[in-house]
């Protein structure tokens, strides 16, 4: 018993910056913009939360840096592919690369350095039940942040005017323009939002998970979250499953190995990025589907001629 | 107000130039950022552009780390003209260099002229059989190429390091996860003597060569344009869209994984885990820089190495991490793909609407 509600804890620990960035990458998807810059911007907040948390000794400082840094990321992909019309995926592409390099340079003097790990919240009579309160009640704050998320974002794509029109940017994004909407300062936010969310999800890495700083620390962690997305057909709730699946084949994984199985480590590493694949093709196979779920103007750059 | 205005045509002149002023741009930002780094800007700027120039032994280094910068880049480019977008070059590159490497240990002190022709098209079948995965989920489920490739790197790593760790490695190595060291008939000949200068190099301009040829002049190289340029113009010209989805990916697949081979069989010298470094990410950015064109690609690929080599001696000399090498190329990609709008839009000083109308 106690294994298995480690086992689920594990998971939930791993899923939870899947969560942010998928959720984040989604929105923005929702609004036709194709950013492959997650690994990037993940990146990027897991360095600047972590470098803020041990500077100023505030968790939450460090959680907002991280928000504002992964958002900053995501508004130079807004201004290059938005203002300037570059093409998404190689600038995507940029970020990611840039990324990587910039925070390994910042986090140069920080690697080795510990912070003090976000506690826990210990709600009085729920976290006492016996195994419920394990499972359920006892966790950092951040994971119910993750939920709480999913809820809003489905709540405001689905039955808010702001996420219509989100979504009509997305669809049709000459139809929006002629109906008197901004795309491109919808597009913006939206990045800016997504940015936010991936900050978010890295700086849970380096400051939750793990909580120290090494280069290259997401690991793919941004692709995957943008696998996560096509997953879910665009839609939070299945993102969300999608990250549990994929923290769950993580840890299971990572189990695996410490039961001192015949298997190379190496080997069972491999399992998340292969299920990535295997879950990717399932999705994909159905032409129809996919095409009716994806936004119609996903990945299209937008230039208002008058 | 400041506002954007379609050119009727492709400025080719701005195409021609923009990559030049990118990286003037590049610098320029560098100084800055090295200024803030509290690094004197100047002298590292130099560091890095200028003083690898300065003696033979840094140049052969340079087309050292060129030759897989240019072998992968010509290969991605095919595809991104089609926009098919092969960006796990990383990946292919490495199980190149696996397989290219794996016969290099089977025929280990095994003499004859064939050995090495015969690691190199293993290499090269590595690559495309590793490109050959997305190819097919592409074709066949609609699978995205983009995240399947770049999946497919972390794999290739993994099987790497499981490999080097475990039956590839050196049996008399005292338990070190790295693989015995190819024997004399297995590295590739040098070109400058004293240097790491090797043949592999000649095989870069070769590749370059012919993809000039075939993209020019060969009506495959045409079908790539329209592809690119519309999906539905190239479907009414009756191109087979999955046909040249599976020859780019080959392509691309087949040059990264002979860059990994000669990456092996050349300046490493044996299989090690950290064998792949970035090089198939980093011909992203040297395809891009290149125009796409092949003679583009090959100037665009001594500008990245250069940025390599400066980067190492800026870690020595100033003490800098590394990764300064990966800010820079990010930074040029941004810059170039930012001043690229200038040739297919006009900047235009308008009037806001509502003054015009009142005057």
């Amino acid at each position: 018993m106690d294994l298995l509600i480690l086992i689920l804890q594990g998971i939930i620990v791993a899923a939870t910056p899947l969560v942010f960035a998928a959720i984040g990458e989604l929105v923005v998807e929702r609004a036709g913009v194709l950013n492959l810059g997650v690994e990037g911007m993940m990146i990027l907040g897991a360095v600047s939360g972590f470098a803020i948390t041990l500077e100023s000794g505030s968790i939450l400082i460090g959680i907002v840096s991280a928000a504002l840094a992964g958002g900053a990321a995501a508004l130079l992909f807004g201004i290059l592919t938005q203002l300037l019309l570059s093409n998404q995926v190689a600038t995507g592409l940029a970020l990611t690369i840039f990324g990587l390099g910039l925070s390994a340079l910042l986090g140069q003097g920080y690697s080795g350095a510990t912070v003090m790990a976000l506690e826990k919240i210990h709600i009085t009579v729920l976290s006492d039940i016996p195994i419920l309160g394990a499972i359920i009640f006892s966790y950092d704050p951040l994971i119910y942040l993750s939920f709480g998320l999913t809820g809003c974002v489905a709540w405001f794509l689905a039955k808010t005017r702001a996420g219509l029109i989100l979504r009509a940017v997305g669809e049709n994004h000459d139809a929006a323009h002629a109906l008197g909407y901004g795309v491109v300062k919808i597009r913006l936010a939206a990045l800016v939002f997504g940015g936010a969310c991936a900050g978010i999800g890295g700086a849970y890495l380096s400051i939750v998970q793990t909580p120290f700083w090494v280069e290259d620390m997401t690991s793919g962690r941004g692709w995957i979250a943008l696998a996560i997305v096509v997953f879910s057909t665009w839609h939070p709730g299945r993102a969300l499953l999608g990250a549990y699946l994929f923290g769950g084949v993580t840890v299971v994984q990572l189990h695996v190995q410490g039961l001192g199985v015949d298997i190379q480590a190496q080997v069972l590493s491999m399992l998340p990025y292969i299920v990535t694949i295997i879950v990717l093709v399932m999705i994909s196979r159905d032409t129809l589907r996919a095409k009716l779920n994806a936004p119609a103007c996903l990945n299209k750059s937008f230039f208002a001629s008058s | 107000m400041i506002r954007l205005e379609a050119r009727n045509q492709t400025s080719r002149t701005l195409l021609f130039w923009s990559p030049i002023l990118a990286v003037g741009i590049t610098v320029i930002a560098g100084t800055i950022m090295f200024a803030l780094l509290g690094k004197a800007p100047i002298r590292a700027i130099a560091i890095i552009f200028l003083e690898p120039l300065g003696d033979i032994f840094s140049i052969a280094e340079i087309v050292v780390k060129a030759t897989p910068l240019i072998l992968i880049a010509v290969g991605l480019s095919f595809g991104f003209k089609a926009g098919i977008w092969n960006i796990g070059a990383e990946g292919q590159f490495t199980i190149g260099a696996l397989s290219g490497g794996s016969v290099a240990l089977a025929l280990y002190q095994i003499d004859g002229a064939w050995v090495l022709p015969l690691m190199c098209l293993a290499g090269a079948v590595g690559g495309m059989l590793w490109a050959a995965i997305p190819a097919f989920l592409k074709t066949r489920y609609n699978a995205n190429e983009i995240l399947v490739s770049l999946m497919l790197t972390y794999v290739a790593v993994l099987l790497l390091s499981a490999l080097v760790h475990g039956p590839l490695k050196d049996p008399d190595g005292m338990n070190f996860p790295e693989s015995r060291i190819f024997h004399d008939a297995a590295t590739l000949p040098i070109l400058i003597e004293g240097t790491r200068a090797h043949v592999g190099f000649v095989t870069a301009i070769v590749a370059v060569a012919i993809s000039w040829l075939v993209l020019s002049r060969h009506i495959f190289g045409y079908q790539i344009k329209v592809l690119g340029q519309s999906q539905r113009a190239a479907r009414f010209g009756g191109f087979n869209e999955k046909h040249v989805t599976w020859i780019c990916l080959m392509i691309s697949g087949g040059l990264a994984g002979l860059a990994g081979l000669f990456e092996a069989a050349g300046p490493v010298g044996q299989l090690v885990p950290a064998l792949p470094v970035g090089y198939g990410f980093t011909a992203i950015i040297v395809a891009f820089l290149g125009r796409l064109n092949p003679l583009g690609i090959l100037l665009g690929g001594f500008v990245m190495a250069l940025t390599y080599i400066g980067g190492e001696s800026a870690q020595i000399e100033l003490n800098l991490p590394s990764a300064v090498t990966g800010v820079f190329q990010g930074m040029l990609l941004f810059f170039l793909l930012g001043i690229d709008v200038l040739a297919n839009y006009k900047i235009r000083m308008t009037q806001p609407l509502s003054r015009k109308l009142s005057e």
